[in-house]
């Protein structure tokens, strides 16, 4: 079932890959590729969703732009297209607001005495509809399997098709993972949190792969959203951690002049390591999707900037990136599970370490 | 932070992690209260299900095993019973049969018995009857002979007295 899943998958991204370089194409229309803001433009959040370029013409999404304005105190709520189209005809701004290049097209506020300041933004981008649209999906998905198992009696009928193949999924991260890790008897109140944040990370990622509507953006791929996840972990860890937990940090079994004289130098390093697992966490999961997206739209770039030297050499290396660009992909079909499960399973084992037990402490 | 001009990516972006923060809450309060437990709980029950029932099915077999055997052993018993029973009854009808034989045998030597002497009641009867025909008869010619003969009176006196004589004697 996975297989077939898996083999469909690649196929669809293998039609949806043409896509990609025409938007790529458009972006470089001054002349020179510049690859490193094909690259980065395409992985950074937007106001709107840009879907295609056709004719010189941008073809996107417009999206709600909600600011608070720093002048006046008021929120305002927009749409990003009227801004961009007053912005294309020759505005300074919008309302005071204006995109500010320099800081990666955020929007910007123009003071009275000529500064300009970020004012709160709670804008509805890219981002947070990609987030919203993963979230639908993942409400759709449970919620129909849950139902199936409250209309039907487990004890005569097992499920069959998609909702044994989602059983599946939820039941091999529940069992090997993080009952594996955590442990029999503490595991049950952070299962729901973990198979959450396991099903999260991996629908994100696999969306993110598509290169078009309702995929494409590159949510885990965003600092701030793996920032948040880690936190969440963190919170996890130490909010529920028993006592065992927080004696290994404070007061751990090793000489006393390691713990508290002349210098408490072991729960120093323990104290810093609360902070670190969460931070590696953090740092591992977007460098991994970032770079992936990265390779793959370099790829795409290379297409462009040897057409342009001519027209031999490009049409030889587009065979090459585009056999590449179909392995990356592939590639990145099994790194959006894998850094899904790493994410999860980092997060289990360190929940299992807040929670020792007392048998594997009296064997230390 | 406001001097590095780092990547979008690389940007802390607090609308972002707002809406992030907004969006994962929901998706994980609905998962968590109405499809996660739900899932797992329902595959646990029915694993354990599954479990009961395999221990179920195994007792179930091991007892159809000793009813087997010990269906076998009655029927082997009944048909040890069964071919003793046979050769009873063949014995049995052995032994009749070689009784009616013998009863037969002496029924017919008596009835035989019964028929000589009745044979030689028959005859005797019959010999007797002979006899005193043939002395009727024999006195009849006597009678005949003595009344031809004894017509002069010496030749009677002569006769009497030798009846006489041979009767005496």
């Amino acid at each position: 079932m996975k297989q077939i899943t898996l083999r469909t998958l690649c196929l669809a991204l293998l039609a949806l890959l043409t896509f990609a370089p025409m938007q790529a194409a458009h972006a470089s229309e001054g002349g020179g590729v510049d690859v490193e803001e094909i690259v980065l433009g395409h992985m950074a959040d937007a106001y709107d969703w840009h879907i295609t370029t056709w004719g010189g013409k941008h073809i996107s999404l417009p999206l709600p732009v909600i600011v608070r304005s720093e002048r006046t105190g008021e929120w305002n709520i927009f749409s990003s297209g009227e801004m961009t189209e007053a912005i294309h005809h020759g505005a300074a701004d919008y309302k005071g607001f204006y995109f500010n290049e320099e800081r990666n097209g955020k929007i910007y506020e123009r003071m009275p005495d000529g500064t300009s300041v970020r004012p709160w933004d709670l804008s509805i981008t890219k981002s947070v509809v990609q987030i919203w649209i993963v979230v639908f999906v993942l409400l759709a998905v449970f919620l129909t399997c849950a139902r199936w198992y409250k209309k039907h009696d487990v004890r005569r009928e097992s499920p069959r098709g998609f909702i044994c193949m989602i059983e599946m999924l939820v039941m091999t991260i529940n069992d090997d993972l993080i009952k594996g890790s955590i442990g029999e008897k503490h595991y049950r109140p952070y299962a729901p949190y973990l198979l959450t944040v396991f099903f999260f990370i991996f629908v994100t990622n696999l969306l993110g792969l598509l290169p078009v509507f309702p995929g494409g953006a590159n949510v885990t791929g965003n600092i701030n959203i793996t920032f948040f996840l880690a936190l969440c972990t963190m919170l996890a860890i130490n909010l529920f951690g028993n006592k065992e937990y927080w004696k290994e940090i404070f007061w751990p079994d090793v000489p006393i002049f390691l713990k508290a004289y002349p210098l408490p130098i072991m729960p120093l390093i323990e104290v810093f390591g609360i902070i670190t697992k969460p931070f590696a966490l953090m740092v591992r999961l977007f460098a991994n999707m970032m770079a992936g997206h990265a390779i793959i739209l370099s790829f795409a770039s290379i297409i462009f900037i040897t057409w342009q030297v001519n027209a031999y050499i490009g049409s030889g290396l587009t065979v090459l990136s585009f056999v590449m660009m179909l392995f990356m992909n592939c590639l990145e079909v099994l790194v959006a599970f894998v850094q899904a499960y790493v994410f999860t399973l980092l997060s289990a084992v360190f929940i299992g370490f807040a929670h020792p037990e007392h048998e594997s402490h009296h064997k230390d | 932070m406001e001097s590095l001009n780092l990547p979008g990516i690389l940007t802390p972006d607090f609308g972002l992690f707002f809406w992030m923060m907004i969006a994962f809450i929901t998706l994980f309060v609905i998962l968590a209260k109405f499809a996660f437990p739900t899932i797992t709980k329902m595959v646990e029950s029915r694993s354990n299900f599954i479990n009961e029932s395999l221990q179920n099915a195994h007792e179930a077999n091991s007892k159809l095993a000793s009813i087997r055997t010990e269906g076998e052993n009655i029927l082997r018993e009944a048909r040890e019973k069964q071919a003793d029973i046979l050769k009873e009854a063949m014995a049995t009808r052995d032994s009749i049969v070689r009784e009616a034989q013998v009863k037969a045998q002496a029924e017919g030597a008596k009835l035989l018995e019964e028929a000589k002497l009745q044979i030689e009641a028959e005859k005797q009867k019959a010999l007797r009857e002979i006899r005193s025909q043939v002395a009727a008869l024999s006195v009849q010619i006597a009678e005949k002979v003595i009344l031809q003969q004894l017509k002069d009176e010496a030749e009677q006196q002569k006769f009497i007295e030798r009846i006489l004589d041979e009767t005496t004697k």
